[in-house]
């Protein structure tokens, strides 16, 4: 009877086995991102953007007569998770290409898999560095930290006349030290002076270090971090009476949400506005809104712009092999993005321009826009 | 100096929490020789309270109605756990009633995980916060409540542990529970109270955390918890006093090290003093060395 039971358990079991096997009518996209938990406001933001580019795709016939398909995994904003993610995507779903993961450890945890395995990534929105470095497979439609750092210093240097800054970041956050990196190189070469003011990602109290800030002569603080720290820095800098400006990066978009008040007149630096006036940028806005019932945030903006650019190298490339898609995707000349149009340099970084947002009575409006090359 | 004193504010505002928490720990401590690892929790829940009395019902509660509301009902918590999971265990090993603690912490945070969800709230403080001047220092005046209720309410424990029969009952349970019995005290009842005490302190700490740094998370618990933990150690644990000033001191230690050397290095400092402690003088600044009666 035992025997029985699990010759038709094991009979059973290879049956949903088979069940998982992919037939190819459809274009598989993976989707990584934190999809619950305190970073969830970033994975879902990239789910929903990647899934409407979708809808609206296969609303218009699909892509080589297929449909998209995207599934998306959560990776808590943990690299290990992040991996699972990455393994059940490959062998399970067999994807084509990946659109993700949404932060930059969790990318780079994957990255040498990824270039094993050669699966095409366009990431929306890992930023660091070193996410496309030698790996020829992967690309992002995001500008680099260190880019957007020294642009950040730029604009403050030139902007606002800041000439001694107050550096504030999180040393356990690639993403933080990447940006205050940058920006403290901009501004080495510029001959200004600034000082660091390091935090820990378990640390809830910043009054010591806010206190010190108020202390010094400082014209700004940057503080490249995300919103969940951004907002507990500035109420806390709020209560103490800090009264400096306050300056970011695209870790601070949407933070009008809960922190509105506090954030005011403060500037971050974005990689699109909602208020920008393009009618592609407008479109996808009100059907955003439509259909999730909120405003998109940048990181939708960068997952929608992601799933059009890949779709249009499958295209170009009439092919779901990776290396034709790997050459299309380097070749691609996006004309179209709501981020503003897509070109990759040679290491698959995208050449495009910079938005400086300032929060004016809880709404983003568009201070300066940098474009590409603008040094 | 003018620094160092606005730093010294920031040391009693972040040390008046651990001052609350600890002494939590410290009563449990006393009374049923059990170190309640589920006390940060305690004080989590007391935040996710606060919260949904400020802003879930229509109309708006007073600040000191909030409080006592959320105190009230984290008091209530507290019974609950003493009841559900240690009071079976105060006859077994102290390991045991140590592993059901951090248990106990570890079920609490996936609770309100699963409540609350896992993305933090944002609390707005629920008092005015605008900086008031005081002999040229800007000072919060939410870190002026923070410290004056928590002063408060720790001279009203002190009173009550002094000057209430319940009080004296408690003191009696904490140094013979045998003979407690004997004299015809309820030490059911008793040991409740501590944990509704405690509970309601820890909650008001909870409190005060998140309406300072303006969040409230699950996993907000853990780590002043630890640090009260620490203080009340440091202090010397059974001892209220020794909570109160291990408190501020590990509140101020603290502030010291993020303002003058490293946030780097806090935690290093913090959970070294322990160690040194424990090495040197185990029984805390204001415990006694007991002698176990033969």
């Amino acid at each position: 009877m035992k025997k029985l039971l699990l010759i038709v358990s094991v009979v059973l079991l290879s049956a949903t086995l088979t069940a998982c096997g992919q037939t190819d009518d459809t274009v598989r996209l993976g989707v990584i991102g934190p999809l619950t938990g305190q970073y969830s406001m970033y994975g879902l933001a990239v789910e929903n953007g990647a899934k409407l580019a979708a809808k609206e795709i296969n609303a218009a016939g699909g892509v080589l007569d297929k449909d998209i398909d995207i599934i998306a995994y959560d990776s808590k904003g943990d690299s290990t998770e992040g991996v699972n993610a990455y393994n059940r995507l490959r062998d399970q779903d067999e994807i084509h290409a990946l659109i993700g993961g949404t932060f930059s450890s969790v990318t780079l945890a994957i990255k040498g898999l990824a270039v094993q395995d050669n699966i095409p990534i366009l990431t929306p929105t890992a930023t660091n560095d070193t996410v496309t470095l030698d790996a020829p497979n992967v690309f992002r439609a995001c500008y680099s930290d260190s880019y957007q750092g020294s642009t950040a210093a730029i604009f403050a240097n030139t902007e606002l006349n800041v000439t001694n800054a107050a550096v504030m970041y999180n040393r356990d956050d690639a993403y933080s030290q990447g940006l205050a990196q940058a920006f403290m190189d901009e501004f080495d070469a510029r001959g200004l002076s600034y000082d660091r003011f390091e935090f820990g990602a378990q640390d809830d109290d910043y009054s010591a270090l806010l206190t010190n800030i108020k202390d010094g002569s400082y014209d700004a603080v940057f503080l490249p971090a995300y919103v969940a720290e951004v907002g507990a820095i500035l109420t806390q800098a709020d209560t103490l009476g800090l009264d400096l400006p306050f300056i970011g990066g695209d870790g601070w978009d949407g933070i009008e949400a809960d922190y509105a008040d506090v954030a005011n007149g403060f500037y971050f630096a974005n990689h699109y506005s909602k208020t920008d006036e393009a009618s592609n940028v407008q479109d996808f806005v009100v059907n955003y809104t439509a259909e999730y019932g909120e405003a998109p945030n940048a990181l939708a903006a960068l997952a929608y712009d992601a799933v059009y650019a890949m779709v249009e190298a499958i295209e170009n490339a009439d092919s779901l092999e990776a290396d034709d898609l790997v050459t299309a995707l380097s070749n691609l000349n996006f004309l179209d993005g709501v981020t503003g149009p897509i070109t990759f340099d040679e290491n698959g970084d995208p050449i495009k321009s910079i938005t400086i947002i300032q929060v004016v009575d809880g709404v983003h409006e568009v201070f300066a826009k940098v474009e590409a090359g603008d040094e | 100096m003018e620094l160092f004193i606005s730093q010294l504010i920031n040391g009693l505002n972040t040390g008046s929490i651990y001052a609350l928490v600890a002494i939590g720990y410290t009563m449990v401590y006393g009374i049923i020789k059990l170190i309640n690892f589920a006390h940060g929790e305690i004080m989590m829940f007391g935040a996710y309270f606060a919260y949904l009395f400020a802003f879930s019902l229509s109309f708006q509660l007073p600040f000191l109605v909030v409080i006592v509301l959320s105190m009230f009902f984290a008091a209530i918590l507290g019974i609950l756990i003493e009841r559900v999971a240690y009071k079976k265990l105060r006859k077994a090993p102290r390991i045991s009633a140590l592993i059901t603690a951090i248990g106990m912490s570890l079920f609490l945070q996936h609770l309100a995980q699963l409540i609350f969800g896992a993305t933090p709230y944002v609390m707005k403080p629920l008092v005015d916060t605008t900086p008031i001047t005081i002999l040229n220092f800007d000072i919060s005046r939410l870190t002026l409540l923070t410290i004056g209720l928590s002063i408060l309410f720790m001279i009203l424990l002190t009173l009550f542990v002094y000057k209430t029969k319940p009080g004296k009952a408690m003191r009696a349970v904490s140094q013979d529970k045998e003979a407690a019995i004997l004299m015809g005290i309820n030490v059911d009842n008793i040991i409740s109270l501590t944990f509704a005490i405690g509970s309601a302190l820890g909650a008001l700490g909870g409190i005060f955390y998140a309406m300072t740094y303006s969040q409230i998370y699950p996993t907000m618990g853990v780590l002043p918890g630890l640090k009260a933990f620490i203080a009340a150690v440091f202090g010397g644990i059974g001892s209220i006093g020794g909570a109160m000033i291990g408190g501020y001191l590990i509140g101020i230690i603290e502030t010291m090290t993020k303002a003058y050397i490293s946030s780097k290095w806090v935690d290093v400092i913090v959970f070294g003093l322990l160690i040194v402690i424990l090495l040197f003088k185990p029984s805390g600044i204001l415990g006694k060395n007991r002698k176990e009666k033969v």
